[in-house]
């Protein structure tokens, strides 16, 4: 197997590109995804390689993009559809919640519901407080769908295909800030998948456990470096997906280090670092040397000014701070 | 409708000037970093904003999107502190906290500027309910892209309004795109304005949002049927100079299309207008071109100079 060091962008788009090579029913739809080669430039060149029938600019109506997916899903076809980014999803909240994730369930089983949700999230990039958020914790409340939250190239080609082929609606959110980030990724590889639901050691380290995702990846990856200078040894766990929840790993690696720490860019309020936080007491409580520490952006929306959004979101730093005050 | 007088056209002369000095400046401190975010640019549709704000009576109120400068100033709010708000600062009409998109000023009746597409049409919708309820006599005059139609949001608002009668101009400032998309790829009916129909409301004019009078002159009687009938949807024409926001390819158009638009820009035609009716009219205009340099200057110099804000600023307004 031969690995290409690629970008999430290039990873996207190649999995987009296979899989809508390997099955005459995936197709993509939203806005800006065709003429404009789609906002983030994952879908350049589709609009002239797979034509209009497969890749469908769609006026600004993000809530009939979930909802006619749902249908169009239920009814044989396999879309991926696009919502530029995850604050216009609220729009679509309802064809998100009450349909894309209710209808198998309500119907007893005669529906299924083959369709990806793509869309970016993340602030730091001075949008302002409706165009910053990152709420994909918000989703994974939900059973009946998934939530995807991959970190690296290599994480999101093979979860992204494996999004596509399975039958269950998947929201799966890229971090627009992290889509220039490289990594090795197969490419000969028509069949790479990565498993639905299933969190994955980036580093190992017998001092203290980080459980993160995307963005707090790359927060807490620079953290382990500041650490290990130190002496202190990190491991990090990356869920890769909010839903499926998978904190077996988790729970293994806090038996070994006794601390755990979780780092997201969300809110702190009801956030994932809660969710872990719980299930770490009810699962380990006997392990845990220490309170479990959330790092997460402050309780408050974002503003525009550089300065002050920055004070409002995670970094390296407070991860590392939020390290030793469980060691 | 009497011919506004000499002074009145001058202002609106400068304040389309002012309008797009102040954003070629934007786009320079944005080309600098000094500005962040989006940056979406007014350029080509200043007729369209002067000629609606001047047609607002002082007690109606005005609600935008995201492309809000050109509002803003024609609504008066002081270049120096819009301008501080584009550099993120404490001084700027948001505090540095809203940017580009957020522009507001209360006392002003300008309800802002709003980032979610169409999210502002229903906000718009309860102006108006509380100057039906309190049976004032103001109107709502809610601008929107041609893009901005297609969203739930637009029907929903729409309709109520013409369900309670609800005194509110709808003014779609039809650019010809939402971001890339024309908009008869993303319009069944693109004569947008023939929307009133579905919704039993007055179909009001296809103004020529090149031509400041036309427009002034098209939302006046708009507001004057709105605050005596209920609501109006109506549209303007006109056409965005620039990419849809900072940093946009614009592969979707030709440069053919953007120079054949340039050639009806609406500042040179406004001028080419007071040039034939006023004698020797020209000095006064080149006049009010040095005036607004030095206004521009004054706000950037202002917006630098000013302080960034702070934790307490970051903090502040997250309720009442
Ligand atoms: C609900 C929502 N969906 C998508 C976007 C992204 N977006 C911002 S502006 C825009 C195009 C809007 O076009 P139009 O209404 O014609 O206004 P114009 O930019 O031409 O002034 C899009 C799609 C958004 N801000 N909000
Ligand atoms: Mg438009």
């Amino acid at each position: 197997m031969t690995e290409k060091i690629i970008t999430i962008r290039e990873a996207l788009s190649s999995a987009l590109r296979e899989e809508m090579l390997r099955d005459e029913r995936v197709f993509i739809m939203g806005e800006e995804v065709g003429v404009w080669g789609g906002t983030y430039a994952v879908t350049r060149g589709f609009l002239d390689e797979f034509g209009a029938r497969r890749v469908r600019d769609t006026p600004i109506s993000e809530m009939v993009i979930a909802g006619a997916a749902v249908g169009a899903a239920m009814a044989g076809l396999r879309p991926v559809a696009e919502i530029m980014t995850i604050n216009f999803a609220f729009v679509a909240m309802d064809a998100i919640v009450n349909h894309m994730a209710k209808v198998r369930y309500m119907f007893n089983g005669q529906f299924t519901v083959p369709m990806v949700i793509r869309t970016t999230t993340g602030g730091g990039k001075q949008l302002a407080a409706t165009h910053s958020h990152a709420p994909e914790v918000i989703f994974a409340h939900f059973p009946g769908m998934y939530v995807a939250v991959p970190g690296t190239a290599y994480d999101a080609k093979g979860m992204l295909k494996a999004a596509i082929r399975d039958d269950n609606p998947v929201l799966f959110v890229e971090h627009s800030t992290m889509l220039q980030r490289r990594s090795p990724v197969p490419v000969d590889d028509p069949d790479f998948l990565l498993p639905i639901g299933k969190s994955d050691i980036k580093r190992t380290g017998k001092d203290v456990t980080i459980v993160t995702y995307q963005k707090g990846l790359e927060w807490s990856t620079q953290a382990a470096e500041m650490l290990a200078q130190e002496g202190i040894e990190a491991e990090i766990i990356d869920l890769r997906w909010l839903r499926p929840l998978d904190l077996e790993p988790v729970f293994e690696s806090v038996k070994k280090t006794n601390r755990a720490v979780i780092v997201e860019e969300s809110l702190p309020m009801f956030n994932v670092g809660a969710e872990v936080a719980a299930q770490l007491q009810e699962q380990v409580f006997d392990y845990l040397d220490a309170p479990v520490k959330r790092v997460s952006a402050m309780d408050q929306p974002l503003p525009y000014a550089a300065n002050i959004e920055l004070m409002a979101l995670p970094d390296a730093q407070k991860v590392v701070k939020a390290v030793k005050e469980v060691l | 409708m009497a011919a506004p007088k000499k002074d009145t056209l001058l202002d609106w002369y400068r304040q389309m000037v002012l309008i797009r000095r102040f954003e070629e400046k934007c786009a320079e401190l944005y080309q600098q970093g000094k500005i962040g975010g989006f940056l979406h640019l007014y350029i080509g549709q200043e007729a369209t904003g002067v000629g609606v704000v001047s047609a607002l009576r002082d007690h109606d109120h005005i609600i935008t999107a995201y492309r809000d400068h050109g509002i803003a100033l024609a609504k008066g709010m002081e270049p120096r502190r819009v301008m501080a708000e584009m550099l993120g600062k404490r001084t700027g009409t948001s505090g540095g906290k809203g940017g580009s998109m957020h522009l507001a000023d209360r006392e002003k009746r300008f309800w802002g500027g709003h980032g979610i597409v169409g999210g502002h049409l229903p906000l718009a919708a309860g102006i108006a309910l509380k100057a039906r309820y309190l049976e004032q006599d103001e109107v709502v005059v809610a601008l929107m892209g041609d893009g901005a139609t297609n969203i739930g949001y637009f029907h929903e608002s729409l309709n109520l309004s013409a369900v309670w009668d609800l005194p509110v101009v709808w003014l779609i400032e039809n650019n010809g795109y939402g971001m890339g998309t024309a908009v008869e790829r993303a319009s069944g009916q693109p004569e947008l304005v023939k929307r009133a129909i579905a919704y039993g409301m007055r179909e009001g004019p296809r103004v020529d949002g090149m031509d400041v009078l036309a427009v002034h002159e098209a939302v006046s009687e708009a507001i004057a049927y709105a605050a005596k009938h209920g609501p109006v949807l109506m549209e303007s024409l006109t056409y965005r100079f620039e990419g849809h926001s900072m940093g946009d390819p614009q592969r979707y158009r030709s440069k053919d299309e953007v120079a054949r638009y340039a050639e009806g820009d609406p500042i040179g035609r406004f001028r080419t207008y007071l040039d034939g009716k006023f004698k020797n009219v020209l000095p006064e205009l080149d006049e009010i071109e040095r005036q607004v340099q030095a206004t521009i200057a004054e706000a950037v110099e202002f917006a630098e100079n000013s302080p960034e804000p702070t934790y307490e600023d970051l903090v502040s307004f997250v309720y009442a």
